[in-house]
């Protein structure tokens, strides 16, 4: 079953999907090597404190165990990533609960368990600081000097006169909580180092290259003396961006002092209580409009809880700042945001990376916006969306050819949305299970902000062999959402070839160059036309010689894979190695203003309504979404089946943010960190996710594809809000909606 | 422990007699990833929430983390490597493949011998029968649609 080019466009089957089905897929835990022993974490039992003495229980044989602590690191102990402030083995002072202080080695699992459970931290503690809150009101000073570890300003026209112009002024508070990724494949690195050989290690990972970035000071070793490798990953959506780099370092730390391989595996507990999760978030809302439902102004002041140290938080922060203004042309616009330290693990990056928080505020915001106008929540977005030609809050002028009104059209006839929520309205008078529907609109931008690509500066490659295989190296991952097949349609269809001739180089920092991480929806857009430019490098180098590339074949056709080998086979004899590589550079007109936080944020977006019904069962609380339906515009869908695998997804993941998955934090420390008691949808939880694309083309993407890995994600949570609100009246401010706090919310209803 | 105190476990695993010496509360999950490195065989939580781990013994879909290795002995065991014959996939293998069921593919392996299980049980599965066949075992990726939409073709595929 050979499919016919071009392949962009069709259902190929996935690239490594037969040794995914077939359980051959080897991923980090899979592996074994020889003289291999197993890594655990003694980690930090109080949210802040001074560590005074560790205390190893003397019934356990210490001589068998290979024990680090903060001392046995060769380098600077830190896991570098924006900026160095989170040790990699805390010293002296401990800032989270979790937090990592001690690394236990030994060729027997069991006996580590008992000896993990044997290290006694005795600490002094010391205030701690655990809400958005607090942090703000520096009740403590836990970081830096004022507990800030960012904080953005966006201005567009001036807000404080429009105010006087202003006939109505809506205010609300929004809260959304903390998410984690519950990958079904927790983490874990396996690390061969010793001072001869560097350090190498494999693992579940979506950035090598980020990695590899922390591993250097960390051992104060060259470059090429570190070398990271991952292995087939067991889904990411953020939860594998940055905390990797922790167990990495710890895998290897403890292989250099034991001289063996280790393999550091988390088990869920420890992964759910360690790693990081989606940032909660706090958003006020200001809002004012004409009586005709016209914005007028938007004073938007958003808060991240970032956790103990920096990490990403600046730049979540960054996303969720540009996105907090959703698809709306508003003449004057003022965000601020901040990113503030609490003394929890730090938060991370989770699929949306900050717009899932702002965008929930803005839309459940906008539907009580709309009330206050007596305006249906369709007709004031439609009074306000942006348009071709238009501006964003950041100043963005869209030059793409967006019609939202249309794509609000597409998703109310596939939803049936206009004659269901009369009927809802009408039937749930006296109906003790009430139903609602209601939609949000929104848009996500693909790639790094502003001119971080720019900054990146990521770099393919395409090599052929002499036997006319295709090889695409790039650092960019398959972590599941199907990057190898991808990249093979785009090499594929641009030399003219069959994909079975591409190959995936696995992602090896001593192998591949750096693409950049897997992060920001920006794998097929970036990267992707990255991938596709460099097959015509290669291409052309071919034509160049004379020897037939695709379409360089006699008349103008494509050529064969035979000519296509012998042509290859030809070059290298004559010439050596055929590689053609690819930098990014930034289409043309970007501009972008880092001190203002004005200008082109990102070079392309997605943008989507979402239409979500919903039963509320107001005697249980139950709460169950019925229907659903995500309708895009995404460029040029590559690939069907992935990408609406990807959309389906992301909002199971978002109905999963809106109604079930409950962090409960106790000092700093989740204590509910079981897949028995934090609940993500399963098959019988998920209604129908109806997906529709809608297409146009993006002219810098390869084939006209934009990103679309992290638009999923924003939409659910608002819609299903705001159906719960058409349901039942109760307008909720806060996500997960919990049974408890529908019942306080409805209890405020009938009151 | 003395090795002494293991035990002796003969069981058939993908067709084939296997004897193994395991501690008495070995779990299932080990033995086949460690002992007869049958990684293929995944582990997402060890609680028994995920499916991941997910086996046929004696034909009942189980859990391979909470099966006490000792409660194999004598049982017959697939795994997901004995799901295909040779090179030729298995209905539901080949729908996974074409109908997107795969994504990260961790929770593949347990995912299609629930599938296998449900359609040797049931084989033609309403909606209902299909979600609450598969919903022991849990998918972060797909959010389902995919998965159920494979379990109806390989179900096609099989008539
Ligand atoms: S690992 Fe056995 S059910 Fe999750
Ligand atoms: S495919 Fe990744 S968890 Fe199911």
């Amino acid at each position: 079953m050979h499919p016919e080019p071009p392949l962009i466009g069709q259902a190929v089957p996935r690239k490594e999907g037969r040794d995914k089905v077939t359980g051959r897929a080897r991923y980090v835990d899979d592996l074994v090597f020889p003289g291999m022993m197993y890594g655990a974490t003694v980690r930090s039992p109080v949210a802040r404190g001074r560590i005074r003495a560790i205390h190893f229980d003397e019934n356990i044989p210490w001589q068998e165990f290979t024990v680090v602590t903060a001392q046995d690191i060769p380098g600077e102990n830190c896991v570098a990533l924006i900026l160095h402030d989170q040790p990699c083995l805390a010293a002296e002072i401990v800032n989270h609960p979790e937090e990592p202080v001690v690394l236990l080695g030994h060729p027997d699992k069991h006996l580590l368990e008992e000896a993990r459970r044997a290290v006694r931290l005795e600490t002094e503690p010391l205030p701690a600081v655990f809400t958005i809150e607090d942090s703000l009101a520096k009740k403590e000073i836990i970081w830096g000097e004022d507990n800030v570890f960012k904080s953005f300003l966006v201005e567009k026209g001036d807000v404080d006169s429009a105010w006087a112009r202003a006939e109505i002024v809506v205010e609300g508070e929004y809260e959304t909580g903390a998410q984690e990724q519950l990958y079904i494949e927790p983490n874990g690195m396996i690390a061969v180092a010793n001072p001869d050989e560097g350090v190498t290690v494999w693992g579940s990972m979506q950035c090598p290259y980020y990695v590899h970035k922390a591993l250097v000071p960390l051992f104060g070793l060259s470059k090429d003396k570190v070398r990271v490798i991952q292995a087939e990953t067991g889904g990411g959506f953020g939860g594998k961006e940055e905390y990797p780099s922790m167990i990495a370092a710890h895998a290897a730390l403890l292989a250099w002092k034991a001289g063996r391989p280790v393999k550091l595996i988390y088990d869920r507990a420890e992964d759910m209580a360690a790693t990081t999760k989606r940032h909660p978030s706090r958003t006020r809302h200001r809002t004012g409009v004409t009586r005709d439902g016209k914005l007028v102004a938007l004073e938007i002041d958003f808060v991240i809880d970032g956790g103990a140290y920096c990490t990403l938080s600046p730049v979540v922060l960054s996303r969720g700042t540009i996105h907090a203004a959703g698809p709306y042309e508003c003449p004057n616009v003022r965000i601020r945001s901040r990113a503030v330290a609490t003394n929890a693990p730090p938060h991370g990056a989770f699929r949306g990376f900050g717009a899932p928080q702002s965008v929930f505020a803005l839309e459940r915001h906008f539907d009580q916006v709309a009330k206050a106008c007596g305006l249906a929540p369709d007709e004031f977005r439609r009074r306000n969306f942006v348009h071709a030609g238009g501006t964003l809050a950041v100043s963005q002028v869209i030059h793409e050819n967006v019609d939202l009104p249309q794509l609000m059209e597409r998703a109310f006839a596939e939803s049936d949305y206009h004659a269901k929520r009369a009927r809802f309205a009408r039937e749930n008078r006296d109906a003790r299970v009430k139903k609602g529907i209601g939609f949000a609109a929104f848009l996500h931008g693909a790639g790094f902000t502003g001119s971080g690509e720019e900054y990146l500066a990521s770099v393919v490659a395409v090599e052929a062999t002499a036997e006319g295989r295709v090889r695409v190296l790039a650092a960019s991952t398959e972590i599941g959402q199907g990057a190898n097949t991808v990249f093979t349609q785009i090499a594929a269809d641009t030399l003219g070839l069959d994909p079975e001739l591409i190959d995936i180089a696995p992602p090896d920092t001593a192998a591949v160059p750096n693409s950049g991480p897997t992060v920001a929806s920006r794998t097929t857009m970036i990267v992707g036309k990255l991938v596709e430019s460099a097959a015509l490098g290669l291409k052309q180098t071919l034509v160049s010689s004379g020897l037939p590339g695709e379409r360089g074949g006699p008349e103008g056709r494509p050529c064969t894979s035979e000519e296509f080998q012998r042509a290859c086979a030809e070059y290298i004899r004559k010439h050596g190695a055929l590689r053609a590589t690819c930098q990014y550079a930034p289409p043309p007109g970007i501009k972008w203003d880092d001190e203002k936080y004005q200008g082109d944020a990102y070079g392309a977006y997605a943008w989507a309504v979402y239409v979500a019904e919903v039963s509320v069962d107001t005697v249980t609380y139950e709460i169950r979404v019925d229907d659903f339906v995500a309708v895009q515009e995404v460029g040029k869908v590559i690939h069907p089946v992935l990408a609406t695998g990807q959309i389906e997804g992301g909002v199971a993941q978002g109905i999963g943010y809106a109604l079930y998955e409950n962090v409960v934090w106790r000092e700093g420390r989740m204590v509910n960190a079981q897949m028995t008691n934090y609940i993500m949808p399963t098959s019988a939880d998920v209604p129908p996710i109806r997906v529709f694309f809608e297409e146009n083309p993006y002219p810098f993407g390869p084939g006209g594809a934009k990103g679309i890995g992290e638009l999923p994600m924003d939409g659910p949570a608002p819609a299903i809000v705001n159906a719960i609100e058409q349901a039942t009246g109760a307008s909720i401010t806060r996500i997960p909606v919990t049974p408890e706090v529908l019942m306080e919310a409805l209890e405020g209803v009938h009151a | 422990m003395p090795d002494a105190a293991k035990v002796r476990i003969a069981f058939r695993v993908n067709g084939s007699e296997h004897i193994v010496h395991a501690w008495p509360m070995a779990r299932l999950l080990d033995v086949l990833r460690e002992e007869l490195r049958l990684t293929g065989t995944k582990e997402g939580c060890g609680e028994g929430e995920c499916g991941a781990c997910a086996v046929l013994l004696d034909g009942a879909l189980v859990n391979s983390c909470l099966v006490p290795a000792l409660h194999a002995d004598g049982a017959s065991i697939i795994t997901i490597e004995g799901v295909a014959q040779g090179e030729q996939l298995h209905a539901v293998q080949q729908a996974f493949l074409e109908h997107g069921g795969a994504q990260c593919g961790i929770c593949t392996p347990g995912m299609v011998l629930a599938a296998v299980n449900l359609l040797e049980k049931c084989p033609n599965p309403t909606e209902a029968d299909i979600r609450n066949g598969l919903a022991g075992n849990l998918c972060r990726c797909t959010g389902y649609m995919k998965i159920f939409e494979s379990v109806v073709a390989a179900c096609k595929q099989q008539r």
